[in-house]
């Protein structure tokens, strides 16, 4: 073991400069070894700036969403629904009800059974869904969606969903977000540095479905609350929050359900000033080449009536139509504050989420909550190094130096290889480190203790630290697997925070077993060894 | 030379049944403490809830708070002052209003009362239930992963007895960190688990330095007549001074740790150190007692089994 020692001593530099240069990255490596990653300039010297920081030690907001997929299915339900009540009335077959039932299937309850075989055959040119029976002499069917289909569809709703807040997210101007999907309908967001946490939740989970829609001025208001009204028409709310008071009032529509065009088609949308309400905001949107033929149309057959604009089922407003609109222009207008318009045209731009969203899980930091765990955080760390630095230098003198010196070695190293990992540090992560420090010391402890027993049997200073070390070394290993078993299980359980726990703890232990083991060696090879006869040994 | 112990000979597997007994009362202790609880307090990351960590510019008084949350009738609140008089903690079970509505309403409320002052909502964490049971049933998992995990390299590396015998150890040190946890009225959350953990793959730590030890010890061969409780002793002892040692640097980090690492992190070091001193403990009374406890019951079974067997040959 004495021998490579310039090889050894080439090892420990090598580690050394590495870690400096992966913490403190001269100017020109820095792109190299990070890539043109503007988030890492970063304010606040305690720690490298290198090190990736966990949301709750940089602020942010952590959201997991789960996408209520169901409701794409049951939209898709009720549109085939109306196709198939299409296609057998082309047919002749009347048709009494046909109606999702739960979330896949659907009822056909034909008007008569005398067309049963006809009906039949219609009904198999719609392939995505199954039979599951069919009783004649009642002339009723059940159908239900294939689970294949199904399954298809969650996903494609999922993906979109996915897709449209990473839109969102981006015209909303986060530095380094996190947008991913999290097993199967479920959606991790992280947005670290967000200083306003409600809005990015709102902008984030707002379904944003606008609709254009004709009100149903042939059934009065008061009808259509005392539930009187065709079952082709709904009631719909327009909210007002008057801005004195904070009340919220709802003023009722009635509201044709068919929806003639939605902000699928649109190509632009704008921040405006309103012109008749000053100090109030609105959005003018554009549509593109067939939402402008279809809204042309739509304002052309409906002059003089009133035409709904809904977002996520509520009345924005609801304009006369004074003539064919021909340009494919609209303004949506609703006593908007400028941040209430700014991210309605985020939202609208970005497109609507194929199905609602719901907050599944939420962890948000403020910034300033942020700065003080790292500070308290760090002064824990530095107070518990001290502490065992001085314990381990006063048990064991001169040997104890020179495990500080390896301990030390230990957190440029593990801080340096979290950061050329691009792993995250955060406050349970710095907890690992704190206990890091106090177990890294154990292997030392082991190996020392080894050294001072063979002392005792009367060997020589050489003979000590070899029998030491080599009689150590199989324990050290020991000890090490069994935490690292149990970072490994914690890290794969772990949500973000103890995942950061498990990292710290799992690089730091990986790490002693380098610097309190084979640096540890090579300094007691290089002191104690050679031609001088050393007598005694300060440990 | 500073030391600890000189050669020490402690005779610490002579006296195991104090230690049983002591073991049982703390653990009897710490589970009539939950029993009157009402089960382990589970944090929002288990039970499910809200969780909003407040500032105000000035001093508040709790009735004050407790007054204006129970305006907007979110269910019934905690509200805990957290590490200063300015900074609360409030804890809202889980309710019909979506999560976004919460934190609002509670901003709201608190914007009524003009006593409050400036208002800083530092932290929200809210976990819906789905979250919250899947969280419950993996970290279940987790624990039963690491022990089985723990079994298997023991029983690998020395023997199945070995194995179950600090298997035995972890389940006391878990045990017991769950007791202490009651005890203090502090509440199972993540970072407790985290702990919880960290502490399993602690207390096995010391546990295999010592079976090393035995180990090392037989390959020298053993004296004549040494029996296998004294092997235990003789090797516990051959490593006190290092499982002192460890325990001592490791409980000062945890200390330390507790102290001065803020309030987020209390109750992890405060597992954290419990755990490091049961750990220690559970070596030398659990899993090296058990083991003496076991192979005693296993020779003396054997034994009789000859004699049963001696005496069938001669009737």
């Amino acid at each position: 073991m004495r021998r490579y020692l310039w090889l050894r001593i080439g090892i420990i530099l090598v580690a050394i400069l590495g870690s400096l240069t992966y913490l403190y990255p001269p100017p020109g490596i820095r792109e190299y070894l990070y890539g043109p990653a503007p988030g890492l300039a970063r304010k606040g010297g305690l720690l490298p700036p290198t090190l990736n920081l966990g949301l709750d030690l940089q602020g942010g907001i952590h959201l997991v969403l789960g996408v209520d997929a169901d409701k794409v299915l049951e939209s898709q339900v009720e549109r085939a629904a109306a196709d198939i009540r299409g296609s057998l009335e082309k047919k002749g077959i009347g048709v009494a009800q046909a109606a999702r039932q739960g979330t896949m299937e659907m009822v056909v309850q034909l008007a008569s059974s005398q067309s049963w075989n006809d009906a039949l055959t219609v009904l198999n040119e719609f392939p995505a869904f199954d039979r599951k029976s069919a009783d004649q002499s009642a002339g009723r069917i059940l159908l239900a969606l294939r689970e294949r289909e199904a399954a298809t569809q969650r996903d494609l709703a999922v993906r979109q969903a996915l897709e449209t807040i990473r839109n969102r997210v981006d015209q909303f101007g986060v530095a380094e977000p996190t947008i991913q999907q999290q097993g199967e309908n479920r959606i991790l967001v992280q947005l670290p540095g967000i200083q306003d946490p409600e809005r990015a939740k709102a902008l984030i989970g707002k379904t944003a479905l606008l609709e254009f829609k004709m009100l149903d001025e042939r059934t009065s208001v008061e009808d259509a609350l005392a539930g009187r009204l065709p079952e082709t028409s709904e009631v719909l709310y327009q909210r007002r929050v008057d801005k004195d008071t904070k009340v919220e009032r709802k003023i009722p529509y009635v509201v044709q359900k068919r929806t003639l065009l939605t902000g699928a088609e649109l190509n632009r949308a704008e921040v405006q000033a309103d012109p008749n309400s000053p100090g109030n905001w609105q959005v003018a949107i554009e549509f593109n080449a067939v939402g402008t033929r279809i809204f042309g149309e739509i304002t052309e057959q409906n002059v003089g009536k009133l035409l709904a604009i809904i977002l996520d089922g509520n009345v924005n407003s609801a304009p006369r139509i004074n003539e064919r609109i021909p340009g494919g222009r609209a303004v949506i207008t609703g006593q908007f504050t400028i941040e209430d318009a700014r991210d309605l045209v985020i939202v609208l731009r970005a497109g609507a989420l194929p199905a609602p969203v719901k907050i599944l899980e939420e962890r948000s930091v403020g910034p300033s909550l942020g700065a003080d765990s790292i500070r308290q955080g760090m002064l824990a760390i530095i107070a518990s190094a001290l502490v065992v630095f001085v314990f381990m230098l006063v048990y064991y003198r001169f040997s104890g130096l020179i495990a500080d010196v390896a301990l030390g070695l230990n957190l440029v190293i593990l801080l340096a290889t979290m950061a050329g990992f691009h792993a995250t540090l955060t406050l349970p992560g710095i907890a690992g480190i704190a206990l890091t420090i106090g177990m890294a010391v154990d292997t030392n402890i082991l190996i020392f203790e080894r050294i001072r027993e063979e002392f005792r049997t009367g060997k020589t200073v050489r003979g000590a630290i070899d029998a030491g070390f080599a009689r150590a070394f199989r324990t050290v290993v020991d000890t090490h697997v069994t935490v690292l078993v149990s970072a490994a299980i914690l890290y794969n359980f772990g949500t973000g925070p103890v995942k950061g726990f498990a990292v710290s703890l799992a690089i730091g232990i990986a790490a002693s077993l380098f610097t309190a083991v084979f640096f540890t060696r090579l300094i007691f090879d290089l002191l104690y060894t050679g031609r001088r006869r050393i007598q005694a040994l300060s440990i | 030379m500073l030391q600890l112990f000189k050669e020490p000979h402690f005779d610490f597997i002579g006296k195991r049944r104090w230690a049983y007994l002591l073991s049982l009362a703390f653990i009897a202790v710490g589970l009539v403490s939950i029993a009157f609880a009402g089960g382990l307090r589970y944090g929002i990351d288990f039970s499910g809830g809200t969780l909003l960590q407040v500032r105000f510019d000035q001093t508040v008084a709790v009735d004050r708070i407790r007054a204006a949350l129970d305006q907007i009738k979110l269910g019934e609140s905690v509200i805990q002052e957290f590490g200063d008089p300015r900074e609360f903690i409030f804890r809202l079970p889980l309710a019909e209003v979506p999560a976004e509505e919460v934190t609002r309403r509670v901003q709201e409320a608190l914007a009524k009362d003009p006593a409050f002052g400036k208002v800083e909502i530092r932290r929200v964490e809210f976990v819906g239930p789905q979250v919250g049971r899947d969280l419950q049933v993996q970290a279940l998992y987790a624990v039963l992963a690491s022990m089985v995990g723990i079994l298997i390299y023991v029983a690998v590396r020395f023997d199945l007895k070995g194995g179950v015998a600090s298997i035995a150890a972890i389940v006391h040190d878990v045990l017991v960190c769950l007791g202490a946890l009651s005890l203090t009225g502090r509440e199972m959350s993540l970072p407790v688990l985290a702990a919880l953990l960290t502490i399993i793959g602690y207390s096995v730590n010391d546990t295999i330095v010592a079976y090393d030890r035995v180990r090392e010890n037989r390959g020298k061969g053993v004296k004549k007549g040494l029996s296998f409780a004294e092997q235990i002793n003789i090797a516990i002892n051959q490593t006190l001074s290092r499982t002192v040692l460890t325990a001592l640097t490791t409980f000062m980090a945890t200390t330390i740790l507790f102290v001065f690492g803020g309030k987020v992190l209390e109750d992890l070091a405060f597992v954290l150190t419990v755990g490091v001193v049961t750990g220690t403990y559970s070596t030398i009374y659990i899993a090296g007692a058990l083991i003496v406890d076991w192979t005693i019951w296993a020779e003396a079974r054997a034994r009789r089994a000859k004699k049963a067997v001696a005496k069938a040959g001669s009737a």
